[in-house]
């Protein structure tokens, strides 16, 4: 049990991986076995290590105590220097349980590739990716941290890119790989100009740094960090990268990317907001609310238009991080103005929503990948009545949609209970422009929260019920239990975080407080009856009675019709057809379930929709011989942003390209013409 | 004596729901020079129902069969947890702890419906017709944005009566005086806007026909019968029920019993409750008999304006 608290439990965690990425590829050269062995050791060694992390940061959560400690290098200003403090623990805690049930879920999963991908190579990146996953929590060196922030992004273009074979996924690979680096060019921005006003790149010294920073230099660190982590976190509009990366992934490493990674990125925003730089000014908070509530609604919006299931779960997590940017603004903007209290509230909704969403995406994600293992297709348009031929899938599947959709008793509807309680906190507030925000944000939540449930209805039911649409479905097969399990322990987590609220919130207030920032541990409500009626009700949060009641009540009214009714037969017989035959286009698709919600947001979707109609007599035009329709959304993203940028872009290069002449003497010409004007500048300065 | 109070607050809502709606529908039949079916004919026809054989479609899966039975139950679990008469928070004298208090909260309330309309969706779906299918497609664009009026009302009235549980609030707002209400006003338009919509009546949805193409809640139901139909119908009438007490008690709370001691005081609480609602539903059969069903694109514009009044009536109510 001590050694989880020491610096050499958090190596040997790195070793397992390391094992893990470099054997595989190895055991991939000695074994003919189609990548069988090579895929069982790396997801095994993984699962090692994610279980040990989870381990460290159960202890280091439990007894209070972090672990710290440096590695020299040989580079000069640049250390190895690792801090596992309670926060960092929290966040490495979600990620070691995500991906040692991911892990599980990759020893069934992975013989989708026997012989047709490399699977050594794939364990090596997974490893990779999971290491560096771990690490950016943990790094409390500005450059170390940029090694395992690329790394992990390198580790991850590799996965989206892994099935190479299609060709759409190189092609989101290659907008991954260009976003994400857009995103580190910010990041590296922010760090630098902390290193320029402190002298340092030890994050250490930067916490101690506090105040001596100028407004100035503090607001272009706050800017550059809000857009170089919220392009990994995928805040609109720098979430293109999002829907097309982690659908392209293997379904456990899409669970990964969507369900951690962008964690991360909000970890790295709570660090600089809280940790390092604290006391933003109150504006911060008003713009990360104002994301958040962007995020929030257009991210649900554009799930809501999606038929392609992956992609829809993509989007729901830009909603998701919408709402998780909601608490986060809302602590912000209450530090700024002195109320602790409520920031400290508003965090520990904004964390334990980052926990929730970790939970129910990934729970959604393998369910997602668990229905294309089944079925070989993403288009929800072809599947149907799969909940008959895979049960279980279904039940867990059904589990994460409750919970995403934020329903009691479970763990979403806590979260979301909390965010929403900050709003109205915030509300309350007696600055006009707080109470604008405010009013803003919650009038997205409400929105956001019910077309949630509109879109999980129409996933779970284009999904699982009615009938099979296509031969396909018809032939779908419940998956092995490698891949079962994992989605039945997160389902399990589901439920337990939402009835266990009060303790999680508790706890997660208790670690909030422990990073040293906030000084009141409980909290104080000092405002208005309104408030203190909240923060009641809150610190009771009790979710388990609701759930004990409504099961109570579920129990006695079913078997008081149960023993009232109990002679009565039931008939099993076909659906009323109205006449026509019952065939898979009776039957509503996926499409068609959210089409007049898109005409109404047709506004922000812009739907497109061409018809292409031919004639049997092309003079008469009565009778139709065939008629295709298509629809489809525009994506005003890369028409007004991205696409004008790309064309300044290549308007650049191709003048720069001028001074190219391929000339050698012009060449030679260029070096010296340089070296004169160093020579002039530094005779100069 | 409280576990007597318990069990009357458990199933005063079944019992008195389809009441309402045998009322409503006598209403509607003298407004259209009609005798109409007696008041009780609902119950009738519950009984009926829960007498007959069922008839399941092959393509239905367990949802199917499970979601009338969670329907219903949670219908009950509100209605146990909302002001009817009294607004005193009951609990079992032997299990103190066991209480329907926290299910009082306006944001538990209102996600509990929530959670009703996703298994009513869901059973709507899981035959495979065209007609459910549609109708829980419907059903959610209504709900999706009905939920921002309701919960804008709501709060509106949460923060003025500074409470957030709707047995307190009741309580608390008595003691208000009457200028501090008036926001309630513009609350309880936008509020009544969305009780027609989370109840399917018009102008977003007719509950008397099959024949409509445009049918929402009907089409979903359409596939059920025998205990399961009348289990729908059932919660559907506890829903309607539930709002309508809702909206008399929290926006007209005077008049209700603070306390279950006096008697005097549980008769001219039942009486005035009993009025009020008398009045709502009579509003209600008045509006379905002189006003066309609304196409369903024009339902987006009438949530929207509740929506608006409901954050006028908050953005008033948090400046006083």
């Amino acid at each position: 049990m001590e050694f989880l608290l020491t610096p050499a439990s958090v190596l040997l965690l790195f070793a397992f991986f390391f094992i893990g990425s470099v054997g595989a590829v190895f055991i991939e050269r000695l074994f003919s076995d189609n990548g069988k062995m090579a895929g069982f050791w790396g997801h095994g060694f993984a699962l090692l290590g994610s279980l040990l992390g989870l381990a460290i940061s159960v202890s280091v959560l439990f007894f209070g105590q972090g672990i710290a400690f440096t590695l020299p290098t040989v580079f000069p200003n640049f250390l190895l220097d690792f801090r596992l403090d309670g926060i960092a623990a929290f966040f490495f805690g979600i990620i070691s349980l995500v991906s040692a049930l991911a892990s599980i879920y990759g020893f069934g999963y992975q013989k989708h590739f026997y012989g047709k991908y490399r699977l050594g190579v794939f364990s090596f990146f997974y490893n990779a990716f999971i290491a560096s996953l771990l690490l950016v929590p943990i790094a409390n060196h500005a450059l170390f941290f940029l090694l395992a922030w690329e790394l992990m992004s390198v580790a991850s273009y590799f996965l989206v890119v892994f099935e190479n074979q299609k060709e759409e996924n190189i092609k989101a690979g290659f907008l991954y790989f260009l976003m994400t680096h857009f995103g580190t060019v910010f990041v590296m921005i922010a760090f630098f100009l902390a290193y320029k006003a402190t002298g340092s790149f030890l994050f250490d010294d930067w916490r101690a740094a506090t105040g001596t920073i100028t407004p100035l230099i503090q607001g272009i660190i706050f800017g550059a960090a809000l857009i170089g982590f919220g392009t990994k976190a995928g805040i609109i509009p720098l979430h293109i990268w999002l829907p097309e990366a982690h659908p392209a992934a293997p379904s456990h490493v899409s669970a990964l990317m969507s369900g951690v990674m962008v964690k991360t990125a909000l970890f790295m925003l709570f660090r600089f907001f809280f940790d390092f730089f604290p006391g933003a000014p109150m504006e911060w908070g008003l713009v990360i609310i104002l994301i958040g509530s962007l995020s929030a609604l257009l991210g649900i919006l554009y799930a809501l238009s999606e038929n392609d299931i992956k992609r829809l779960l993509a989007f729901s997590t830009v909603e998701n991080v919408g709402i998780i940017l909601l608490g986060l603004g809302a602590g912000v903007t209450f530090f700024s103005i002195g109320l602790e209290s409520f920031a400290l509230f508003s965090l520990a909704a904004a964390l334990y929503h980052t926990l929730n969403h970790a939970i129910f995406k990934s729970l959604l994600f393998l369910g997602a990948g668990s229905v294309v293992e089944a079925t070989g297709t993403r288009n929800m348009e072809s599947y149907g009545g799969l909940i008959k031929l895979l049960p279980f899938t279904a039940g867990f599947f059904l589990v994460g949609s409750l919970a995403i959709s934020a329903f009691p008793p479970f763990n979403g509807f806590a979260s979301e209970w909390l965010t929403f309680q900050s709003l109205f906190i915030g509300m309350t507030s007696a600055e006009m422009i707080i109470k604008v925000v405010f009013f803003i944000a919650i009038g997205s939540l409400v929105f956001t929260s019910g077309l949630a449930a509109a879109c999980f209805v129409k996933t779970f039911g284009a999904t699982f019920l009615a009938r099979p649409r296509t031969e396909e479905a018809k032939n779908a097969k419940e998956v092995s239990v490698f891949m079962l399990l994992p989605m039945g322990i997160l389902a399990l987590l589901s439920f337990l975080l939402g009835i266990n609220a009060t303790t999680v919130v508790a706890s997660l207030i208790a670690i909030i407080a422990s990073i040293g920032l906030i000084r009141p541990v409980t909290l104080q409500f000092p405002f208005s009856e309104f408030i203190q009626a909240r923060a009641d009700f809150a610190a009771i949060l009790p979710l388990e009675s609701i759930a004990l009641l409504l099961g109570l009540v579920f129990l006695l009214s079913f078997g008081a019709i149960w023993f009232v009714t109990r002679s009565r037969k039931i008939v099993v017989g076909p659906t009323w057809d109205c006449g026509t035959p019952l065939g898979p286009r009776g039957e509503i698709t996926s499409g068609s379930f959210s089409r007049s919600l898109v005409t109404i947001f047709r506004g922000i979707l812009r739907p497109t929709r061409q018809s292409t109609v031919e004639y049997h007599d092309e003079d008469m035009r009565y009778f139709i011989k065939s008629q295709e329709i298509r629809t489809s959304m525009s994506d005003p993203y890369r028409k007004g942003i991205y696409q004008p940028i790309g064309v300044v872009l290549h308007f650049l290069a191709s003048q720069a390209r001028r001074i190219q002449s391929g000339n050698v003497n012009m060449y030679i010409l260029y070096l010296f013409l340089t070296l004169i004007i160093l020579l002039l500048w530094a005779t100069h300065v | 004596m409280n576990t007597l109070l318990f069990i009357f607050q458990l199933l005063i809502v079944p019992a008195l729901s389809p009441l309402g709606i045998g009322f409503i529908r006598k209403v509607k039949a003298r407004m259209q020079n009609r005798v109409g079916a007696s008041v009780f004919q609902p119950y009738r026809d519950l009984w009926k129902l829960f007498q007959k054989d069922e008839v399941i479609s092959e393509d239905a899966s367990w949802i199917f069969r499970f979601s009338p039975y969670l329907i219903f139950a949670i219908t009950i679990l509100i209605g146990a947890s909302i002001p009817v008469i009294a607004a005193v928070p009951v609990a079992l004298d032997f299990l103190p702890s066991f209480s329907f208090l926290p299910a009082g909260d306006f944001l538990v309330i209102i996600y509990l419906f929530a959670l009703m309309t996703f298994f009513l969706a869901l059973s709507g779906m899981d035959t495979g017709s065209a007609f459910g299918g549609f109708g829980s497609s419907r059903e959610m664009m209504v709900a999706a944005l009905a939920e921002a009026g309701l919960l804008f009302s709501l709060l509106a009235v949460s923060v003025t009566a500074e409470s957030g549980n709707v047995v307190a609030m009741v309580g608390n707002l008595q003691y208000l005086p009457l200028q501090a209400l008036f926001p309630l006003l513009i609350a309880f338009l936008a509020f009544i806007i969305a009780l027609l919509a989370e109840n399917a009546r018009f102008p977003v949805d007719n509950p008397a026909t099959h024949l409509e193409l445009t049918m929402i809640h009907e089409a979903m139901i359409l596939e059920h019968s025998g205990k399961r139909l009348a289990l729908m119908e059932w919660a559907a009438a506890n829903k309607l029920l539930i709002f309508i007490l809702l909206a008399v008690n929290l926006f007209f709370p005077w008049g209700v019993s603070l306390s279950y001691d006096s008697f005097s005081g549980l008769l001219v609480s039942t009486l005035l409750v009993v009025g009020k609602s008398a009045i709502l539903l009579f509003g209600i059969a008045f509006l379905e008999s002189t006003m066309a069903k609304f196409r369903i694109f024009r339902v987006p514009d009438l949530l929207l304006t509740s929506f608006v009044l409901g954050v006028i009536a908050l953005a008033i109510s948090i400046t006083f």
